[in-house]
């Protein structure tokens, strides 16, 4: 085995087991019905009960796996991506790497001092001075005072605040806080490195730098960085290899590529077709598909893209209608695609294939959720199908020098401008 | 790979994260790896405590004086409750003043976990540093107290009212004695809090009716001899008299009892130690 085989942290059987709803009085109980059986020797009782983390479905018991049997192994000098929906387990994850919670089952072994970046500016206190914050901050990430001594100007440097340094942190603008957290959590001294989503701070040119170190700390520097994030171009450019968490268990492990792909194509198909039935006395539903412009397994703000849909009809000679209804994560109804797809003059018992092509800079980067509806003479419903399709759009902004952030509202239209 | 990776883990680990360690597993080594995050919250916590105040650490003496003037209208003019033959001031003074420290030390120690969730939920440092760092930074104010206390002291013994004895060699101790306790006790308190928060509601009331079961404002002397037992089971008795002894000459004390508050001290601050370092891996997901 060559050297670079070495593995920095291994993940062996990995769960965690949460309790839901209130901690109250059925606490007490179950706490020394616990202990009763491990006086006993026994194993703990509550540790058989719990279900997938799945959000969407009410479970019968009140505990639930926020991470199921996770094995893991991460080379020395990887840098990964972590990747799920919200509720997947990253965060619980993150939490448990970084010795803020433990492990309800299995371990995690490592090589190495761990640092994780949950958050940037943990502990600053708006009243002292970056001076005084920079070591404060420093000392509760684990550094000691000679360590921040030294790295000091190189903090200070990095953050490009050096006019402000013994002004109080509370007149500082909310840039150039999250510059100076940013700037002391970068010159940490680990081997390991676990960072949460703290990029996409500060102004355009500040987000390319902290890019650019995070490059660095991984190729440079020969650490091992753990990185989570939604933002999936940023793991595109950052990370080689990638996991995918679903509902707390590991889906997948590999180059990020694939893990992108697998993940996109498990966001944006039929969700429920155990919910609905897909089938009718009219209609049965053979394929729903999502297809964004040149098969990439992305849909930009910038592109077009169709939504497919191919059924047969069991029923001739009515005027038949449908409509797909495009909701977003708020529930907000952005649009209704109509269609009418036959009369009842030439309605027939065959299989039908309707696409709908869906326009660049219309929705929002985001979530969004299609209800499709099949209608008879535009009055009456035949087949009602609820939140089948699933979709997101993605917009990078990191890094890309044109704005900062998510642009508000609901539509994101391309608007042009002149400048006399 | 497979047979690589056994023989890894027999040896080159330099770190597991595991469900759950011993109880007695408390890593004081790591603690001391952090000495310098002590120095810095201490610092953190005096710096900002008069930040854009005017009058500054005058503020910690404003409650010792008024305080101290109210028990001497309420307890030494009305209900006319001995001191041992000392001036009132200086008594009240006193016991004001060491009572202030152990209560604030207390209660700020045995919220640590709630007050601090938002940091102690997001980054890892060894627990026991926060309530350390309450308990010293409460230190500084009683030394500014105290300092209020040794001039009224100084007063009086230029009068001639009262005789300092050695016993005031052993403040060092003693207050060494008063910082455990309340850290000992404050750590119990914030490790059941995070589960229980009926048991803060009890710490309120339960804080103050402690000092009337301490010679705060009463010398032990005027105890009835059959309730005096319950007054010196007490820890905090013997600390207080042995203050007031070796400070204003007045009180009695025995090295019985001294010896008794070492020992129910020590248990108190091992047995916190211990309620702490188990909770504290797991509060995140209870608090």
């Amino acid at each position: 085995m060559s050297s670079n085989n070495n593995i920095a942290l291994s993940i062996d059987n990995l769960s965690k087991q949460y309790r839901l709803g209130q901690v109250g009085t059925g606490t007490i109980s179950h706490d020394l019905n616990r202990w009763w059986h491990k006086v006993r020797g026994k194993d703990d009782p509550y540790l058989k009960v719990g279900e997938a983390n799945d959000r969407t479905k009410k479970g019968g018991s009140d505990y639930v796996w926020a991470l199921k049997d996770i094995n893991l192994d991460i080379r020395q000098g990887d840098t990964v991506g972590i990747i799920g929906r919200n509720g997947a387990g990253k965060s619980t994850l993150l939490k448990i790497l970084s010795k803020v919670t433990k492990p309800t089952t299995g371990n995690i072994k490592l090589n190495g001092r761990i640092a994780s970046l949950l958050e940037v500016g943990t502990g600053f206190h708006p009243e002292m001075t970056g001076r005084e914050n920079i070591y404060l901050n420093g000392a509760i990430l684990g550094m000691t005072k000679k360590e921040i001594s030294r790295k000091f100007d190189e903090i200070l440097d990095f953050s490009g605040v050096e006019r402000y340094v013994d002004t109080p942190v509370k007149r500082y603008s909310s840039g150039m806080y999250v510059r100076l957290a940013f700037a002391v959590a970068a010159h940490l001294e680990s081997e390991i490195l676990i960072v949460d989503e703290v990029l996409a701070v500060g102004d355009a040119e500040f987000q390319k730098k902290c890019l650019g170190k995070m490059g660095d700390v991984a190729r440079g520097e020969g650490r091992t960085v753990l990185f989570v994030s939604h933002n999936l171009p940023s793991i595109k450019q950052l990370c080689k290899s990638s996991v995918y968490l679903k509902n707390g268990t590991l889906q997948m492990q590999g180059d990020t590529e694939s893990v992108l792909m697998r993940y996109k194509n498990d966001t944006r198909l039929i969700h429920s077709s155990a919910n609905a039935p897909l089938e009718n006395g009219y209609f049965l539903i053979r394929q729903i598909d999502i297809t964004p412009k040149d098969d990439k397994y992305e849909i930009d703000i910038d592109d077009d893209f169709v939504i497919s849909l191919t059924f047969d009809c069991k029923i001739a000679n009515k005027s038949l209608a449908l409509s797909i209804n495009i909701f977003n994560d708020e529930d907000i109804h952005m649009f209704e695609a109509f269609v009418p797809f036959a009369n009842e003059s030439n309605s027939e018992v065959k299989s039908y294939t309707v696409k709908i092509s869906i326009p660049g800079y219309m929705l929002n980067s985001g979530e969004y959720f299609g209800s499709i509806l099949f209608g008879e003479d535009q009055t009456m419903v035949v087949m009602d199908l609820d939140r089948v399709i699933r979709f997101n759009v993605e917009e990078n902004y990191i890094g890309t020098g044109k704005f900062l952030r998510r642009m508000p509202g609901i539509v994101r239209p391309n608007i042009s401008y002149v400048v006399e | 790979m497979m047979a690589y990776h056994e023989q890894n883990s027999d040896k080159q680990w330099t770190e597991v994260i595991e469900p759950s360690t011993s109880l007695l597993n408390i890593n004081l080594k790591e603690v001391w790896r952090y000495r310098d995050l002590l120095f810095l919250l201490v610092h953190r916590d005096f710096v900002t405590f008069f930040k854009q105040t005017i009058l500054g650490p005058i503020w910690f003496f404003v409650s010792p004086i008024f305080t101290t003037i109210i028990f001497t209208f309420v307890f030494g003019n009305i209900a006319k409750i001995s001191t041992d033959g000392v001036p009132q001031v200086a008594f009240y003074l006193c016991g004001v003043t060491l009572w202030n420290y152990f209560s604030s030390a207390l209660t700020a120690t045995s919220s640590v976990f709630k007050n601090n969730a938002a940091m102690l939920g997001k980054v890892y440092f060894p627990r026991l540093i926060m309530p350390l760092s309450i308990v010293v930074s409460n230190l500084m104010q009683f030394a500014i107290q105290f300092g209020l206390f040794i001039l009224v002291v100084i007063y009086y013994v230029f009068k001639g009212t009262i005789e300092p004895n050695w016993w005031i060699l052993a403040t060092p101790f003693l207050i060494a004695l008063m910082v455990a306790y309340s850290l000992g006790l404050g750590m119990i308190f914030s490790s059941l809090t995070t589960k229980y928060k009926d048991l803060s509601m009890l710490l309120t009331f339960g804080v103050t009716l402690y000092m009337y079961a301490t010679p705060v404002i009463f010398p032990v002397s005027v105890m009835p001899e059959n309730l005096r037992p319950l007054v010196e089971l007490n820890p905090l008795t013997a600390i207080f008299e042995c203050f007031k002894y070796g400070y204003l000459g007045a009180g009695h004390i025995s090295w019985g009892m001294l010896a008794y508050s070492t020992v129910v001290i020590v248990i108190t601050l091992i047995i916190g130690t211990l309620v702490f370092n188990k909770v504290e891996k797991g509060f995140m997901d209870t608090v």
